[in-house]
């Protein structure tokens, strides 16, 4: 018996070099590379964010011609939507949930291997449009037709890239919940798992539900550009309506998934680091899962502008506002998780606190965009785009970093710098600030966004948000240094890592072994 | 004195414009622009409110709550009273929001009962008012001083440019006092009709037509852009509506009948080749630059260079055929609808003599005219 055990390890044990990578079936392999793939994909979408920043810095046109700013603008949403923020959460489930829930890996480690194998093909695939005639596409990452017609050579480029993404999201998601509905150690119930495993179960089946969506509309594009339907033309008997219709009924339910995960991560490090169990357990499920329903039935809140009949403006006002209801039960648990609570302040917790309060700005402005009738202001000027950036940089990207910080002691048996993860932090939570807030300004007074150049009244808070830009851009490059200086040396961590750590992860010595629970481990 | 209204149109003063570092939403000149601005500062100080109480709780808890301070952490991790107190609070709040929310929508949608209509044609990348009452019609497109300031390199200071990026050849006309209905839609992709001062945008949607209404109380120029993101001259087609009182409207609605009865009648005569070569380059810098550039040499892989292009040093029926009727599932639009024969005999006579391109003919008005039937 102790044979075969051990044979069987030896077998499982990590390859030399690159095959290692290429072929590897374990949870902590993939996840290392989802979490690489997706730092190199915020680097490269934060490059194009500078590029942005830079032309905008003043009126007039300095750096690049509006056909590339357009391609800026798509590029920098794609590759941050599909490269950097979901691959991360992909990332984190992967490293994390096999060793929450007392498995030994992934379900289905092979399907693992393949969604992630897909990613870099998907962005070869994407930012080869940059050396085709045409360049990329420059009609925003919504794709909206008519104008997404007018895109070049890279039109299929976009369309399969899309796929590639979606096939390996709706993979990864079948692996989530194969995995937490098979290998809980017994013990584990349901109502036993940590919130980070509970948001990432909701947050799987909305991928299944919309990901496909999305292949469906960008299919429909395929055809009418190349087969002769007419899904979108009018003039054949279509709508480009529909097309909003359809996509957003995706894009809500994705907002979600990328926001939910980020739920679950705060909902871990805020009860470590008040010495206090997380207040409202249950309810915070139960608001995860109003959350997930919901988002199914706002969709045309992005589209208010469109034409619709009163009846469904009207609609889609309530049920948007309505789901400020569950996320104010959420905020409500965090700030009660502290109170009275043993609290202190390092690296994780301070980016969880700047996500509370961040996303919390970004909630503000999405309940007052959720009003039809200002929304008819708000509508596509930088007060939206104020309003998403809220919600997914200070709100997902920051949970991500709070993460990072969170279990890379976990991940690497290293303690990281904690006075650079501070400078990191107090630069990026002023930066970031000084980047996004003046934008609420620039919308309300008349900017629209995705326009290269504008009006000189803008020129002020225009500079003032660039300047931000740049800091918060350099600031990330700490974040680098940090985390691969961290791999490769540090403070030894003890298995605990926090004083007020709770969890099966935390019962693994750190690093963990290969195979996180080769015996079911007993769940208190 | 009809003469000089329209000079005195272009240098009408800016009126509650928007001033360096503005922090809000102007309260414009519409009801629905002052309900619009009502229910945004109701939203705001709501979200101050709740705002102020829960980030009040989080940072006292921070400052009070700290492990340095010796403080022990409590054990508590439920509350079903106070959880059902944060759920129906805030739904008490959001139906506070919603019920003027809701009045505001109702009569926002009430386009019945209208004075005049104006049908808004959204295009790449201009306007195009026609007043379907008087009969008149033109487009509306950027300002050439700004067009030329923006081009990157041009070496001119936008601050030095009369409202840069906000101003236009032909702005929107209309009396102050009256129901104005307005139809929005496109002909290539779709746009975004916005003025702030009137409180709302609505999509200009090709094959499809969206209304709204305003009623204009105080005269002046107003500004705003296209806010859909419609190509590459989307920052570049802006909107400028001047509210005029009821005479100088009526005044100025004769002096555009006139002037457009006027080109009618130029199209029946014969235009000899210089006229037509300086109209078609006024109308290719306006109209076709901003894809095919003022070089001629279009941008490689997105849009087509007219220099040596077979079409215009081929056949003169094929030339007009793409001015008139576009290249369908391209950018290319089909022009016959948006410009008047003398202007496309223009263009196409440009095009065929220009960037050494040598065809040495001329494509006459009565010709264009003849190709539309």
């Amino acid at each position: 018996m102790a044979d075969i055990a051990l044979t069987h390890d030896q077998h499982h044990a990590p390859r030399g070099g690159l095959a290692r990578w290429l072929f590897t079936t374990n949870h902590k392999d993939i996840g290392t590379l989802y979490l690489c793939f997706s730092g190199l994909m915020l680097l490269t979408g934060g490059s194009f964010a500078m590029v942005i920043r830079a032309e905008l810095f003043q009126p007039g046109l300095q750096f690049v011609e509006p056909l590339t700013y357009n391609q800026m603008t798509t590029m920098h949403a794609l590759v941050m939507i599909f490269g950097a923020i979901m691959p991360a959460f992909v990332g984190l489930a992967n490293w994390m949930i096999p060793m929450m829930i007392g498995a030994p890996d992934m379900a289905l480690p092979r399907l693992n291997n393949w969604s992630f194998w897909l990613l870099p093909f998907a962005f070869t695939l994407l930012l080869s449009t940059w050396f085709l005639p045409g360049g990329p596409p420059a009609g925003g990452w919504t794709m909206y037709p008519p104008l997404i017609f007018q895109t070049g050579a890279a039109f299929p480029f976009l369309i399969f890239a899309i796929h590639l993404m979606g096939i390996s999201s709706v993979m990864g998601a079948i692996n989530i919940i194969t995995t937490v509905f098979n290998m809980r150690a017994p013990g584990m119930s349901f109502f036993k798992l940590p919130l980070f495993v509970w948001t990432w179960i909701i947050t799987a089946f909305l991928l299944i539900a919309a990901m496909p969506v999305l292949a469906g509309v960008v299919t429909m594009l395929l055809t009418d550009k190349y087969f002769g339907t007419s899904f979108f033309n009018a003039a054949g008997g279509g709508d480009p309506v529909m097309f909003q219709h359809v996509f957003w009924f995706f894009g809500h339910p994705e907002v979600y998934i990328m926001i939910l995960p980020a739920f679950g991560i705060v909902s871990q490090i805020v009860p470590t680091f008040a010495r206090k169990p997380l207040f409202g357990y249950r309810s915070m499920i139960y608001a995860v899962v109003c959350i997930a329903l919901l988002s199914f039935i706002v969709w045309a809140h992005h589209m208010f502008t469109v034409g619709m009949p009163l009846a469904g403006e009207l609609f889609f006002m309530y049920s948007t506002i309505l789901i400020s209801v569950p996320t104010g039960v959420k905020v409500f648990n965090w700030v009660a998780t502290m109170w009275r609570g043993s609290l202190s302040f390092e690296t994780p917790m301070l980016w969880a606190l700047a996500f509370i309060v961040l996303f919390s700005i970004g909630g503000f402005s999405g309940l007052m965009l959720g009003l039809a009738p200002v929304d008819f202001q708000y509508q596509d000027t930088y007060f939206v785009v104020a309003h998403f950036h809220y919600v997914l940089v200070t709100g997902a990207l920051f949970a991500i970093i709070a993460a990072v910080y969170f279990w890379l002691p976990k991940w690497t048996g290293h303690m990281y710098n904690e006075g650079l993860g501070k400078l990191h932090f107090w630069l990026s939570a002023i930066s970031v600030n000084v980047l996004f807030f003046p934008q609420h300004f620039l919308g309300l007074a008349g900017m629209p966004r995705r326009i290269p150049d504008y009006a000189t009244q803008f020129a002020g808070w225009n500079m003032v948000s660039s300047i931000g830009g740049f800091v918060f851009g350099a600031s990330q490059l700490i974040f680098l240094y940090l985390v691969i200086s961290t791999v490769r040396s540090g403070a030894i961590a003890s298995d605990q890592v926090w004083e007020g750590a709770q969890g099966l992860e935390w019962t693994l010595p750190s690093p963990p072994p290969y195979h996180s629970f080769t015996e079911a481990p007993d769940v208190p | 004195m009809n003469r000089q209204l329209i000079p005195t149109l272009a240098i009408a003063p800016a009126t509650p414009a928007l001033a360096d570092w503005a922090l809000n939403l102007p309260v414009g000149v519409t009801s629905i622009s002052r309900t619009a601005y009502g229910l945004h500062m109701l939203a705001f100080w709501i979200c101050v409110g709740i705002g102020v109480i829960v980030f009040g709780a989080l940072f006292w808890a921070v400052i009070r709550h700290r492990k340095s301070r010796g403080v022990v952490a409590a054990t508590f991790h439920e509350n079903l009273r106070l959880e059902i107190v944060w759920i129906v609070l805030p739904f008490l709040v959001l139906i506070a929001m919603a019920v003027p929310a809701t009045e505001a929508l109702v009569a926002m949608n009430d386009t019945g009962n209208a004075d005049l209509t104006i049908k808004i044609t959204g295009q790449q990348w201009r306007w195009r008012y026609d007043y379907m009452d008087a009969g008149i019609g033109f487009f509306s497109s950027l300002d050439p001083k700004s067009a030329e300031a923006s081009k990157r390199g041009s070496g001119i200071d936008p601050v030095s440019v009369d409202h840069y990026l906000l101003k236009v050849d032909n702005p929107l006309v209309v009396p102050v006092g009256k129901k104005i209905r307005f139809l929005t839609t496109a002909t290539d992709v779709i746009h975004s009709w916005w003025v702030p001062a009137l409180g709302f945008k609505k999509d200009a949607i090709p094959g499809f037509v969206n209304e709204i209404w305003a009623r204009v109380d105080t005269p002046g120029t107003y500004r705003g852009q296209c806010t859909e993101l419609c190509g590459v001259g989307h920052g570049f087609m802006p909107i400028v509506l001047v509210a005029m009182n009821e005479p100088d409207y009526q005044t100025w609605l004769k002096q555009m009948q006139t002037k457009q009865a006027q080109e009618t009648a130029g199209a029946a005569r014969v235009w000899s080749r210089d006229e037509l070569y300086a109209k078609g380059e006024e109308v290719f810098g306006r109209i076709c630059a901003a894809c095919h550039q003022a070089t001629g040499l279009g941008i490689p892989g997105v849009f087509p260079a007219l220099k040596g292009s077979p079409i215009a040093n081929g056949p003169v029926a094929a030339h007009m055929e793409r001015v008139m009727n576009g290249k369908p599932g391209t950018a290319m639009p089909a022009f016959s609808t948006q410009l008047s024969d003398v202007e496309i005999a223009g263009v196409i006579t440009y095009e065929r003599n220009s960037w050494g391109n040598q065809m040495g003919d001329v494509v006459q008005p009565a010709e264009v005219k003849l190709a539309r039937k």
